[in-house]
Order: structure tokens, then C-alpha cells, then sequence
């Protein structure tokens, strides 16, 4: 078994209106692939579907060979952990408490944390740099705060795969950058497979080891960064102007976007 | 920082443990304080003699057949409202869901209404009443629920509404019955008002099971429902059967409401109040927040009973004005209060 993520044919639609259609895909271990489409082109959806979310009507989704729809929510969650876009929260759960909701599919019922537990939570709140605020309020925080906790709660799921729908959309520029490093690290160090989604040309370009581009709901290109990010594909994707470069100072790839093309 | 970290999380477990403590001393310090007062005033060395068999036969008579029965009747109705309050405040992630002003309470009034006043029952025998609300109750609920949900979310005010909309017709066709029904049974007024005058051991004896089956069946899913607050996605990726969840929740709240209505009435107020009292103390976390509530809750009937049978002594106030004089003006607060701050 050479893929721990495999997706075939799947496709999905909000009553009647095509939304994704015949995606399929697989993922090595380790990898870090990247999901990348202009806002609205489904990438969601997509990433909903790998966790069975929501269901696809076609296809199949399968985690190191097994299908996930024989698989109960809670096993899923055991090999997959998702940080999702929108993450207001209004209730009054501390840092801590929120992060060790990442032991529950790991957990019996009315089992307590042990001490095993409570040292990945709390290693997954260092990792993250939140362990500074570990008592303070989740709907005290700001966005970027909140978005840290939200991946060190994925990180002490353990997961195989870690799915991240726009990971560094309310985060300052130096928080995103420690947040890819971290994942990037995380995979390249202890085998986590990463799938993220995104519309942000540059940060895909830099840290994904694969790209895959999603154009009028279906894949128009897979591979390797520099097979996919040509000049043409940028150009019938985003509408722009654009370059990929290899910078030898952060070792990766950048885009320089000239101009919107009319 | 991790030592820090796991010792602030050791003071908190041991803050929560002294709380369960402390509410639990002010319960039984109520109940002692029910069962003492009264036309025949026991004070409670005479109580505790009387408790393991050794009283006079009056006291016998007024604690085993009056007061205590009486007592415990407050106790589990409190329980179990208060604990259906905390279910459905978190399923309907709002502070303003309770049995009562989402008309649950109404409608498994009808439900016994229609089995007290026409005979009309599902399964015979002792337990045909709260069946009957039960199954009232359970269907105000998705009605309720169906009514104010809109593109998978249930904004407050919409919720608000149905409710009073769903409990005010449920409560006209209560009303209804009331007025059919023949003279013998006055009763049934004073059951609408909420009342513990049913407080016999044979009402217990029905009561107490289904409370305990429906507080179980919350404190069940207690993390569950903690990450189903933060979002239906959250819970998802967290593996959690969220529609399973939730209709086992909703059930245990229905079974909690129609246990207390079918017996003493429609008492308002109770869960609305005091989940959110106990919340502000000791946080979200139903692990922590349904024990405290069950002991909070029980322990507001115990004292408005008190209250109930005191203000106009020696007459009996039915005990649902006096959960109402004190829980709108309560409710009113929180409404208030949510203009100027976000979350609970």
C-alpha cells in the first residue's frame, strides 16, 4: 500500500448545481499536498468529503486501503484531523480544554485524560506556542490565537493526516509562516501527511511538496509545484500574470504576480 | 510551562470538587429545612430520630407521608428540569433554550391533559400519563425545532418565537380540556398553575426512574455536547455521530419535562435560570456543569416550594408562581444583558 490517502471519482453538488465533479487523487505518506483554486471553486466541499462530512453520491474515499464508509465517524477521526476555516467560538472554554477535545477519539467514554494524554496536549500546545496562554478564555483570544489552538487540538488527535481548509487566513504574516513550518516540519519529521487547501498562490508554492489545481470544479493539473504553476495555468486559474521562481534563500518556490490580465 | 499548566488544571479539579461539595451541604440543608417547617414545627434531632425509626408516631406520619415525599418530589423535578435545561441550551447553542419557554413544557401538558381529562392513552396502567406527555412533548419539540431552523442554523429570536407560538397553542387546547372537563376536576387547574400537591410515594415511585433515565442520558454525551457547542463541524471532525447525538439528547430533555409536568405541572423558569447561575460559576464544561446543575436545581424547587408553602401560610401557593416571580424578572436580565455582550 503505497497511498494513505486515495480519492477516486468523487463529486458533489448543492441541488443540482455542480460544485465538484469526478476528483480523484492519491497521497503518498509524508506528503504535503496542496489544494489550490480561486474562492468558491470547492476546495471545501472537497475536504469535507475526505472525512465523510458531508457524503459523495460517487467514487470513494479510502485511508490506507480502507474505505471510509465503513468506517464509523470516530475511527476516521482517529487517523484524520481537520482545522477548518471559520473557527468563532463564544463559549467560555479554556485554551486548555479545547486542545484536549483532540483526545476524544482516542478516549472511552467516561474515561479520564491520563497522564499520556495530557502530555501530547500539552506537547501539541508547545509546538503551537500557546502554552504561555493555557488558562485564558477561547472567545478571549484573537483570530490568530484561536487558529493556533484549533491546530494544536488536530496535532493532539495524532492523526495520519492533517486536513487544513485556508490554515493561514486570520493569522498574521509571522504566524503563518510558523504555522507552515511547523506542519512542514511535522511531516517531513514524523511522517504526518498533510492535505490543505487554498486560494494563496505563494504559500502553496512554498511549502507543498505537490499541487493539485481545481478549474470549473474538476483538476486541470497535478504534480510536482513546477509542473503545475506555469505561466498558462496561473493565467486560466487566478487571471493573472504570474511567475514561479526557486529562491535559493528559503530553499522553495515563490510566485511573482505581475498584473491581473484582462 | 507545562508544570504550570497541569498544576493550574489540578487546582481546577479540585475547585470543582469543593463546589459539588459545597452545593451539596446547601441541599441538604434545604431539604432538612423543608421537612422541619410547617404547622408542626421538627427540629432535627427529632427528624433524625425520626428517620431511622425511632420518632413519635406524628412525626412519623407528617416527615415519611408529608414533608419528605414532598421534598423529594422538589428534588428530582428540579434535577430534571434544570438538567433538560442544560441539554437543550447546548444543542440550541443558547443561553434562552429551556423546557418552558420553548413550550415543551406546554405541550406535555396537553399530552397529559388529553390522557387526565379524555382517557385518551397510549399504554395503560401507571404510567399512561407521562407517556402521553412524553410523546406530546417530544413532538412540540420537533415542531419547535423544525419551526425555527433555518439553512442549518437556529438564530435566537426565531427559536424564541416558535416557542412561545407552539406553547401558547398547546397551552389554549390545555386550556380547553380544562374547561370541558367536569367539576371533579379542579385539580387540574391547580396542576397547570405547578403544583407538588401530588407528592405521594406512588407518584415518586414513577418519577424518580424516569429522572434519573433522563439525567443519565445527558451526562451520557457530556463531551459530546461540550464539542457540539463549539459548532456541528467541530464535533464532526472530532468523530462524534452528531445527529445520533443530538436526537438521544433531545429525547432524554423531552423525558426529563414530561416526568416532571406529567405530575406537578408546568413549573417555569427552572431550567432557563438556573443552568445559567451554574454555568457563570463553574464554566461550560458539562462534566462539571450537569452535577452542579442537578444539585443547584434541586435545591431552587426545595426553597421556592418553601417559599410557596410559607408566603400565605397556612395556605399553599402552587409552586410555579414562584418559580415565575423569580425567573422573568431573571430572564429578562439575560436579555438585556445579551445586547450588550456577546456569548453566555
Amino acid at each position: 500500500m503505497v497511498e494513505i490517502l486515495k480519492v477516486n471519482d468523487v463529486s458533489f453538488d448543492y441541488s443540482g448545481s455542480i460544485v465538484i465533479e469526478d476528483i480523484s487523487f492519491s497521497v503518498p505518506p509524508g506528503e504535503v499536498l496542496g489544494i489550490l483554486g480561486p474562492n468558491g471553486c470547492g476546495k471545501t466541499t472537497l475536504l469535507k468529503i475526505l472525512n465523510r462530512n458531508i457524503k459523495s453520491p460517487t467514487g470513494d474515499v479510502s485511508i490506507e486501503g480502507q474505505g471510509i464508509t465503513d468506517m464509523s465517524k470516530r475511527d476516521i477521526a482517529q487517523k484524520i484531523a481537520v482545522v477548518p476555516q471559520n473557527n468563532e467560538i463564544s463559549f467560555s472554554f479554556t485554551v486548555t480544554d479545547i486542545v484536549m477535545m483532540g483526545r476524544m477519539p482516542n478516549l472511552e467514554r467516561f474515561q479520564n485524560e491520563s497522564e499520556e494524554d495530557l502530555r501530547i496536549v500539552f506537547d501539541s500546545m508547545e509546538k503551537t506556542n500557546i502554552i504561555g496562554f493555557a488558562d485564558r478564555f477561547i472567545n478571549q483570544l484573537s483570530g490568530g490565537e484561536r487558529q493556533r489552538v484549533i491546530i494544536a487540538r488536530a496535532l493532539a488527535q495524532q492523526p495520519k493526516i492533517l486536513l487544513m481548509d485556508e490554515p493561514t487566513l486570520h493569522l498574521d504574516v509571522n504566524h503563518q509562516l510558523e504555522v507552515l513550518d511547523l506542519v512542514h516540519d511535522l511531516s517531513r519529521d514524523e511522517g504526518l501527511t498533510v492535505v490543505l487547501v487554498s486560494h494563496d498562490l505563494s504559500l502553496v508554492a512554498r511549502y507543498c511538496d505537490k499541487v493539485i489545481l481545481i478549474h470549473d470544479h474538476n483538476i486541470l493539473a497535478a504534480g510536482d509545484v513546477k509542473e503545475v504553476l506555469t505561466d498558462e495555468n496561473m493565467r486560466k486559474v487566478f487571471k493573472i500574470e504570474a511567475h514561479l521562481d526557486y529562491d535559493e534563500r528559503i530553499k522553495g518556490h515563490t510566485v511573482t504576480i505581475v498584473k491581473p490580465c484582462r | 510551562m507545562i508544570d504550570d499548566a497541569i498544576n493550574s488544571l489540578r487546582k481546577r479539579e479540585y475547585k470543582r470538587h469543593l463546589i459539588l461539595i459545597i452545593l451539596s451541604i446547601i441541599l441538604l440543608t434545604s431539604i432538612y429545612y423543608s421537612i422541619s417547617r410547617g404547622a408542626i414545627e421538627i427540629s432535627f434531632s427529632e427528624m433524625l430520630a425520626t428517620l431511622i425509626g425511632q420518632g413519635t408516631p406524628l412525626h412519623e406520619k407528617t416527615i415519611w407521608q408529608l414533608r419528605l415525599p414532598r421534598a423529594m418530589m422538589a428534588v428530582f423535578v428540579g434535577a430534571g428540569l434544570t438538567v433538560a435545561g442544560v441539554g437543550m441550551q447546548a444543542l440550541f447553542k443558547n443561553p434562552m433554550a429551556s423546557p418552558y419557554i420553548l413550550g415543551l413544557s406546554s405541550g406535555a401538558a396537553f399530552g397529559a391533559a388529553l390522557a387526565m381529562v379524555m382517557g385518551i392513552t397510549i399504554i395503560d396502567g401507571r404510567l399512561s400519563i407521562p407517556v402521553m406527555a412524553f410523546v406530546f412533548c417530544f413532538i412540540t419539540l420537533m415542531i419547535v425545532y423544525n419551526i425555527a431552523r433555518s439553512h442549518g442554523r437556529i438564530p435566537v429570536e426565531t427559536l424564541l418565537l416558535a416557542g412561545i407560538a407552539v406553547g401558547a397553542f398547546f397551552s389554549a387546547l390545555v386550556n380547553l380540556l380544562t374547561y370541558l372537563a367536569d367539576d371533579e376536576l379542579q385539580g387540574i387547574v391547580y396542576w397547570m398553575m405547578g403544583d407538588l400537591m401530588q407528592y405521594g410515594w406512588d407518584n415518586l415511585i414513577i418519577v424518580m426512574p424516569l429522572t434519573v433515565i433522563g439525567i443519565v442520558g445527558v451526562y451520557y454525551y457530556s463531551r459530546e455536547l461540550n464539542a457540539m457547542m463549539l459548532g456541528d463541524n467541530h464535533a464532526l471532525n472530532l468523530g462524534i455521530e452528531v445527529n445520533d447525538v443530538r436526537f438521544r439528547v433531545l429525547m432524554a430533555c423531552a423525558l426529563l419535562t414530561a416526568a416532571a409536568v406529567s405530575f406537578v405541572g408546568i413549573i417555569g423558569f427552572v431550567g432557563l435560570i438556573i443552568p445559567h447561575m451554574v454555568r457563570m460559576i463553574v464554566g461550560p464544561d458539562h462534566r462539571i456543569l450537569i452535577p452542579s446543575s442537578i444539585l443547584a436545581g434541586s435545591t431552587f424547587l426545595v426553597l421556592c416550594d418553601i417559599v410557596s408553602r410559607s408566603l400565605l401560610y397556612p395556605a399553599m401557593l402552587p409552586i410555579g408562581i414562584i418559580t415565575a416571580l423569580v425567573g422573568a424578572p431573571y430572564f429578562i436580565y439575560l436579555l438585556r444583558r445579551r445586547r450588550r455582550e456577546v456569548g453566555w
